[in-house]
């Protein structure tokens, strides 16, 4: 098989074959902790991170494991590094901990992770591996970071309130209130709000691919009429 | 696909003890392979565990220790609160369907404020987790939630961080209001109810009275317990 190129990695995790938006993987995490921007991001940075640990460790053993043990090896792997994150996030970051609590051990399941171990780290190098977990890992903190922006500001009126939790007590006025007066709009903090905005995020995304796309074909068809 | 797989019959026919035989070899090579690689994870499981286990105790400790300041003020006693317990009993009066540990503030050796650990039973989605102050005079030194699932915008502004409401019941007692006017204003009591959200302030209401009965009537009970454990510990440090 021919190498990938790194632009096609890039371009493939963050935007064409984004983990939430194309794919349609770890909807669960992604539908539960976007919510607000701090949770969002706290999310984003620890599931990134299983990521690019896992995609390298998965490259640089995919020719040592035989295909019949592949998937235990692999979920064991990613469980590993969950559980190491998971401490970490209690160690470093432990208010973090208490907010996203039982999500952070969810990450094991979040099906992107395992997908991209199958489709993409057990056929590559190592180097390439961890490029595409990285860039698979912003493509899915893009989309967390929108959602729980919308989801935030729609909801609370507020915009990364509480970043304390993540960057500790310096991080304390970080965010922005807009408004005392604006009480949210509650639908936008509970699941139905999480569906309707990724629903309404996708819709965006495919408007702006087929403009993308249209303008790519007058292009080419320039191209050949001249 | 079944040409295959017919292919691959005759071929096991014709000579099927060495493939059998590598297929054990196989299956050999991958147990032993999975199971390196369970014991390599666990390694590293246990590495991170026993490197991070004590910053990570601290830090719950921390968090802990907050929480009961928030609840007892650190001036109002001296002693190791975080790690003096006891345990209260499952009662109903408390919401606990188990035994449960309560903290002892003391100040020179004498018991201060009991925080105990209560249960809303009835909150409007499901139990709501509650760590309630009550000093020795019978007055709630401060309540505080510690979990609960009631909806966001509304009934969560039990939690000090969204709204100060939580607050309104320190100094309060059994008497002061009437054990009658223990109830939200729409019940006929003294305490506020929350903007579109009655359910919620009533059942956290409801357990702190229910928390300071208890308390009236277990006083004593409570107080030897921590002291028979006091002295307990002493002999054993002697």
């Amino acid at each position: 098989m021919a190498d990938v190129s790194y632009g096609k990695i890039t371009q493939d995790g963050l935007w064409d074959n984004n983990a939430g938006f194309v794919q349609l993987l770890g909807l669960c995490p992604l539908l539960a902790v976007s919510g607000t921007v701090v949770n969002a991001l706290g999310m984003a940075l620890a599931t990134t991170l299983v990521l690019v640990l896992s995609s390298t460790v998965i490259a640089a053993i995919r020719n040592t494991v035989p295909d019949e043990i592949r998937i235990p090896v692999f979920v064991m792997v990613i469980a590993a590094f969950v559980t190491i994150t998971q401490l970490l996030i209690q160690a470093f970051a432990f208010p973090l901990y208490q907010t996203l609590g039982l999500f952070i051990a969810l990450i094991t399941t979040n099906c992107a992770i395992i997908a991209r171990a199958e489709a993409f780290a057990a056929r590559n190098d190592i180097l390439r591996s961890a490029t595409d977990g990285l860039m698979m890992g912003l493509g899915f903190a893009l989309v967390l970071l929108t959602m729980g922006s919308v989801r935030e500001i729609i909801g609370n009126g507020s915009w990364f309130a509480d970043a304390n939790l993540l960057f500790g007590e310096a991080a304390r006025d970080w965010g922005v209130n807009f408004s005392e007066y604006y009480r949210g709009l509650l639908v936008a903090a509970l699941p139905p709000g999480a569906f309707i905005v990724l629903g309404l995020l996708i819709a965006v995304k495919n408007v702006v691919d087929g403009r993308l796309k249209k303008r790519a074909d007058k292009r080419s068809a320039l191209a050949t009429a001249a | 696909m079944s040409d295959d797989s017919n292919k691959m019959e005759q071929q096991s026919a014709v000579n099927s003890q060495p493939v059998e035989r590598s297929a054990a070899r196989m299956a050999r090579r991958s147990a032993l392979l999975l199971g390196m690689f369970a014991l390599i994870t666990t390694a590293l499981l246990a590495v991170a565990e026993s490197a991070l286990s004590g910053r990570i105790s601290q830090n719950a400790e921390a968090a802990l220790l907050e929480t009961l300041n928030a609840i007892v003020p650190a001036n109002r006693y001296d002693n190791n609160l975080a790690q003096s317990k006891i345990t209260l009993p499952a009662d109903p009066r408390l919401g606990l369907s188990q035994p449960t540990e309560a903290f002892v503030a003391t100040r020179s050796n004498r018991i201060v404020a009991f925080v105990m650990p209560i249960t809303a039973a009835k909150g409007y989605s499901g139990p709501i987790q509650l760590l309630a102050g009550i000093y020795t005079d019978g007055t709630v030194a401060g309540v505080r939630v510690l979990e609960h699932k009631e909806t966001p915008g509304l009934g969560d502004k039990i939690e000090r961080r969204k709204s100060a409401w939580i607050t309104g019941f320190d100094g309060r007692s059994l008497g002061q209001p009437d054990v009658d006017s223990w109830k939200v204003q729409k019940d006929g009591g003294k305490f506020d109810q929350l903007t579109g959200a009655t359910i919620t302030p009533r059942a956290v209401v409801n357990a702190v009275r229910e928390a300071l009965q208890f308390y009236a009537a277990e006083k004593t009970v409570l107080g030897d317990q921590y002291r028979e454990r006091q002295t307990v510990q002493r002999t054993e440090a002697e």
